[in-house]
């Protein structure tokens, strides 16, 4: 069970990571909003994991709330982003 | 009782989904909106001031798995000024926004912050912090990219982008303290946390993003173009309101909730960093070309300030002292708020009557707009910190408790920022007193020029001459170690 929550625990932080690089070094604006989707999906499995209470048990449910809250937060937050970069777009066009 | 804490959030979002579906009746829906918030704020500051805090679990569900409110001195005061000046821009923005189209889109979206802003303030636990902070910061961007100009795009892309990877890092910590305490409460929070490395990370994950969302240098890079292109009346509100809440937030999960952690290295770096503002800000405010760049890079300087308090904060045992320099950074948060946007709307009207905003043409300002230049310069004495304005006062107790801890470093900072401050001020005004080819406008400007005047009037003379009270109703029993009420 240690082992599993530290797999998906690592994996976690890694996307994190790896989102946060493609945040701070990508230059186009598709590829910032991707990578700020990594990054969350990384904050978002640490949530799954930290609801893990070992096999056959019912997980905790609170983190799992919590996550549902995070992702529609983080689908809002993209569509603002695509919203903003199209009409970029649409300006450098005409 | 307890239902007067649910009306500040309920009814400007009630009355944004009204303006969505009644878009010619905008103006009406949100100044009704607007003035019934800033009653209902005026009324909860009342009532904590004779119960104390106030604090209701939503729909019965306790917390843990529930929503809770909580209201305190710290919190409802805040409140107050958010409702005091967001009716203010509201009426200003009736006047500024001529074309109906934007104007349709400004009132949902305007309303929507405004509860944003007060369920942000009136959260009791993190992870609603988290998602008030969220709302607050898309609504934020997507009232800047309102005007709808390139570079207001692009700075709002880059304010969205860079406001994202901070609520990210917020969250991340909010992660780390429900996996070390498992619960997200902050009055449970502050019973049980301990100084430990989980909560060591916890915070510097939390704090990380609010640096970013509090634009302290060097993460403020995002603010000026953010700020300097929106349109005005959103410049004042992203400028007074939407940092400092973030700054709030430092100051509740700091010195309310994780006090214990608060270590004197942590603070002074945190003092370091604003110090830095301090001086950055203000220098860079003083070469701007454009009266709104000024503004907004002021701002970077005056969120300096309220950063310089913490390492004084920390180093202050509990007493008179300490109860003395909170109740400062409240009140310069409090006064830079009412300046910050009454600067913004004069700078507005100014845009808007002479068609620009460069500094070095404002020649015939004074002559033209008398009531505005009187704004600029009521809003800059406040920025300098010259009596009677709130910021004189607040500025008198920083360097007190400078004193008073030994801390003599941040004397020169705060003696060279308000010089700077002087200068950027004078500067604005020498141009504006300079003649000019302007014709002379009509005294009564109404709608247009007497919010501004409202809310300079407010930090300088309201906040400097009746600060007495703020002290007495902060209660700094309500923030004290271990959050015990």
């Amino acid at each position: 069970m240690l082992a599993t929550t530290i797999i998906y625990g690592f994996a976690g932080i890694c996307l994190f990571v790896l989102g946060l690089r493609g945040v701070l070094l990508h230059t186009t604006a598709l590829a910032r909003i991707l990578a700020l989707n990594v990054c969350g999906a990384g904050v978002f499995l640490l949530f799954v994991v930290l609801a893990y209470r070992g096999a056959g048990m019912t997980p905790d449910p609170v983190p799992h709330a919590l996550v549902l809250t995070g992702i529609v937060v983080a689908v809002s937050a993209t569509a603002l982003a695509l919203a903003l970069a199209r009409r970029l777009r649409e300006i450098d066009h005409d | 009782m307890t239902d007067l804490l649910v009306w500040p959030i309920l009814l400007p979002l009630l009355a944004s989904l009204l303006a969505l579906v009644f878009p010619r009746r905008g103006d009406w829906i949100g100044g009704m909106a607007s003035l019934a918030v800033l009653i209902s704020a005026a009324w909860l500051v009342h009532s904590v001031w004779d119960n104390g805090v106030i604090a209701v679990a939503l729909g019965g569900w306790q917390p843990g798995l529930g929503i809770a409110l909580r209201a305190d001195g710290l919190s409802s005061v805040l409140l107050l000024m958010v409702a005091i000046v967001a009716l203010t821009i509201g009426i200003y923005a009736t006047r500024y926004f001529d074309n109906a189209v934007v104007r349709a889109r400004f009132w949902p979206l305007w309303l929507l912050l405004l509860a944003a802003l007060n369920a942000l303030l009136l959260s009791g636990d993190v992870f609603n912090l988290y998602v008030t902070l969220e709302l607050v910061g898309l609504t934020a961007v997507a009232l800047g990219a309102l005007g709808g100009s390139r570079d207001a795009i692009v700075a709002a892309l880059r304010y969205l982008t860079i406001g994202l990877l901070g609520s990210m890092a917020f969250l991340a910590g909010v992660v780390v303290l429900y996996a070390a305490y498992g619960t997200l409460d902050m009055v449970a929070l502050a019973s049980v946390v301990e100084d430990r490395p989980a909560t060591w990370v916890a915070l510097m994950l939390m704090t990380l993003g609010l640096l970013v969302k509090s634009a302290l240098f060097p993460m403020h890079f995002w603010l000026p173009p953010a700020h300097a292109n929106a349109p005005a009346p959103v410049s004042a509100a992203l400028s007074a309101l939407v940092v400092k809440v973030a700054f709030y937030l430092v100051l509740r999960l700091w010195l309310d909730v994780f006090t214990v952690a608060l270590h004197p290295a942590t603070a002074w770096m945190l003092g370091l960093l604003g110090a830095v503002a301090v001086l950055w800000g203000s220098y860079r405010a003083l070469r701007a070309p454009r009266l709104k760049l000024l503004a907004a890079y002021s701002t970077v300087a005056q969120l300096g300030y309220l950063f310089l308090f913490l390492p004084l904060l920390a180093g202050l045992p509990d007493g008179p002292a300490r109860e003395a320099a909170f109740g400062a950074v409240v009140l310069f948060a409090l006064t830079h708020g009412f300046a910050k946007s009454a600067l913004f709307l004069g700078a507005g009207v100014i845009q808007q009557r002479a068609g620009h905003d460069r500094i070095e043409e404002l020649g015939g300002t004074a002559r033209a707009l008398p009531v505005t230049t009187f704004v600029l310069a009521l809003s800059g004495i406040a920025l300098i910190g010259l009596p009677p304005s709130g910021t004189f006062l607040a500025k008198w107790q920083l360097l007190a408790a400078a004193v008073e801890t030994g801390q003599w470093v941040w004397i020169p900072v705060v003696a060279v920022g308000s010089l700077l401050a002087g200068a950027y001020v004078f500067r604005v005004l020498g141009h504006a007193f300079a003649p000019g080819d302007r014709d002379g406008s009509a005294l009564a400007a109404g709608r247009e020029e007497l919010p501004a005047l409202a809310l300079a009037l407010v930090a300088t003379v309201v906040l400097g001459l009746a600060a007495g009270g703020l002290w007495g109703f902060l209660d700094f029993a309500a923030m004290s170690p271990g959050g015990a009420r």
